[in-house]
């Protein structure tokens, strides 16, 4: 089967979720948008099981963190079509004292250590999931590392500060 | 995937034992953790736990210049380092927009197909020992150290190579470099060919790897898969084949499939990679023959690491060196998703970039990670030797699942 570009795709998913696909771009031809919590689960049903799009496969879940936004953690997901050979990245923001995602695990199992790595490093609650624990860093671990308020810079090291460069 | 067994608790005659596969044993291949249950032999239930090698690599990556994210890379998947340089000087190609040469191009496949014929030995040769038959081990040995004979032929180093910059590679093959790998490309078609001869239709070899772990396609695609594994499961997902980089669309190669997903599909599907991966390194020496021999790398000297000798003797090139070294050079702000094909599968590079010094953000979709998260709950019903075997055929890399 051919290859389904990008409009088309984005035209099968407004069909479905007109009002609620935001922030549509094409980084490097990768079709990017945003979504609402509610709406996630919805739409990765729809993505994985439309006959004519067919993104059976998850290839990834991870997160951000962009402190200074009103929504500061991101979970991202990317799906690859195998079949029209077509990938496609859905972000969704949520707050930070609310940090709550339903889980894909309904899915796909694989979602299953993608999210506890995500809940891991950023503290994304997947609600549903089954065994949501820490699975790189140890249990007793307090902090979710990877976000932005734990930096790793050596503080003794005065050579590499910004205003050294005007910045 | 077998069922789960169901034990009933009150029965005197029933009594599970817990065994800890783990964290350091000569079995796992790699420092992790397997807590079973057994009904004797057989598992009834199991727990993995990783994370013992955890090196923070997404976040050390947050602080460093893209250059300096090299290193971190080999550190991966340490049997086909190169794959994993390549990839993220790819990526980072990609976000730059920097257009390689051809003859670059058929360098880093030549390097990145011989990484995976050095990873699948290792892989496949230990499948034979984790079932009793060590002489192909040793036997095969030999011919991944001619690899990283060559390697050090062309970058210094042999296991965490650092092979390459971005833009291409940091020097040229010299003559010893090409000479070494036609001598690898006469010398190992006849021993992979006796390799194979020793067990792929060895009685005890079939018998212990047949019909032992098999899974079906749809597991797979569900536990997201990648590689040799998921393709032996009978789904053809290549990444070179299916979205092909670095040139390697302009080769001509097939994507070997199995038929039932089991430990022997996976061995034999390895095996057929191998001999696929000698046809595209001699596609590509043939090519690399009509292209100038002068050029190892793209013509961007913005973001090409020059030479030591140029940045002693040369003012642009100082400064340049200068700049990319401390990360002053301009990126753009935005992101990039990057898969190539590496030993174990799709291996991915997701970066995020604000045009500072380093990525904003960066995630590898490592695909031992993903991999082997099905571990534990396909060993259920499984008798405990055949789970040992799976976990080799599985080819996990405790570096790249921990990261």
């Amino acid at each position: 089967m051919g290859k389904i570009t990008n409009e088309e795709l984005l035209t099968s998913i407004k069909a479905k979720f007109e009002a609620d696909v935001t922030e549509v771009s094409e980084p490097f031809g990768l079709l990017t948008f945003e979504i609402s919590r509610e709406k996630i689960i919805e739409l990765l049903t729809f993505l994985k099981t439309d006959p004519k799009l067919q993104f059976i496969y998850l290839t990834d879940i991870t997160a951000i963190h962009y402190p200074e936004r009103e929504k500061p953690i991101g979970v991202i997901y990317h799906l690859h079509s195998l079949v029209n050979n077509v990938r496609v990245c859905i972000k969704v923001f949520v707050a930070d004292g609310d940090v709550h995602m339903p889980t894909a695990t309904v899915l796909w199992n694989g979602a299953n250590w993608m999210e506890r790595e995500t809940y891991d490093f950023f503290g994304v609650v997947f609600d549903g999931h089954p065994d949501l624990r820490r699975i790189l860093n140890v249990d007793d671990m307090t902090v979710f590392p990877m976000r932005k308020e734990y930096p790793l810079e050596d503080p003794n090291r005065v050579d590499k500060r910004d205003y050294f460069f005007g910045r | 995937m077998k069922t789960h067994l169901l034990l009933d608790d009150n029965d005197p005659q029933t009594e599970l034992s817990t065994l800890n596969l783990g964290p350091t044993h000569p079995a796992t291949h790699g420092v992790f953790q397997n807590v079973l249950q057994l009904d004797g032999e057989r598992i009834v239930s199991g727990v993995s736990t990783i994370g013992y090698i955890h090196r923070a690599f997404e976040k050390i990556a947050e602080h460093r210049p893209f250059y300096q994210i090299t290193p971190l890379t080999d550190r991966m998947n340490y049997c086909s380092s190169p794959i994993n340089n390549m990839g993220w000087h790819m990526t980072v190609e990609k976000l730059l927009g920097i257009q390689t040469p051809k003859r670059v191009d058929y360098m880093r496949i030549i390097i990145m197909e011989l990484a995976r014929i050095a990873d699948h030995l290792i892989c496949n040769s230990v499948l034979g020992v984790d079932t009793g038959a060590t002489a192909g081990f040793f036997y095969v040995m030999e011919y991944r150290e001619a690899i990283y004979e060559i390697y050090e032929e062309i970058c210094g180093s042999r296991l965490t190579t650092n092979i390459g910059r971005i833009g291409g590679f940091e020097r040229n093959f010299n003559h010893i470099a090409f000479a070494k790998l036609r001598k690898f490309l006469k010398d190992f078609p006849p021993v992979l060919k006796e390799f194979e001869a020793l067990l792929t239709r060895n009685r005890i070899f079939i018998d212990r790897t047949r019909d032992v772990a098999a899974v079906t396609p749809e597991d797979a695609l569900s536990y997201s898969w990648s590689g040799p594994i998921l393709r032996a499961t009978g789904v053809d997902y290549d990444v070179r084949a299916m979205e092909p980089y670095c040139s390697y669309g302009d080769l001509e190669f097939e994507v070997p499939v199995g038929s039932n997903g089991d430990v022997y599909n996976r061995f034999l599907v390895r095996n057929a990679e191998m001999w696929q991966s000698l046809r595209m390194i001699e596609q590509s020496l043939a090519k690399i023959e009509k292209e100038p021999s002068d050029i190892f790398h793209a013509d961007v000297p913005e973001f090409y690491l020059p030479p030591k000798e140029e940045v002693y003797n040369n003012m642009e090139a100082l400064i340049y060196h200068f700049k990319i070294v401390m990360g002053e050079i301009d990126t753009p702000r935005t992101e990039v998703y990057h898969a190539v094909e590496g030993g174990n599968g799709e291996l991915g590079f997701y970066l995020v970039n604000d045009g500072g010094r380093s990525p904003y953000r960066l995630h590898f979709r490592r695909p031992s990670f993903i991999n082997y998260s099905m571990y534990a709950p396909m060993s259920r019903g499984m008798l405990l030797s055949d789970a040992i075997i799976n976990m080799s055929s599985l080819n996990i890399i405790a570096g790249e699942l921990d990261a």
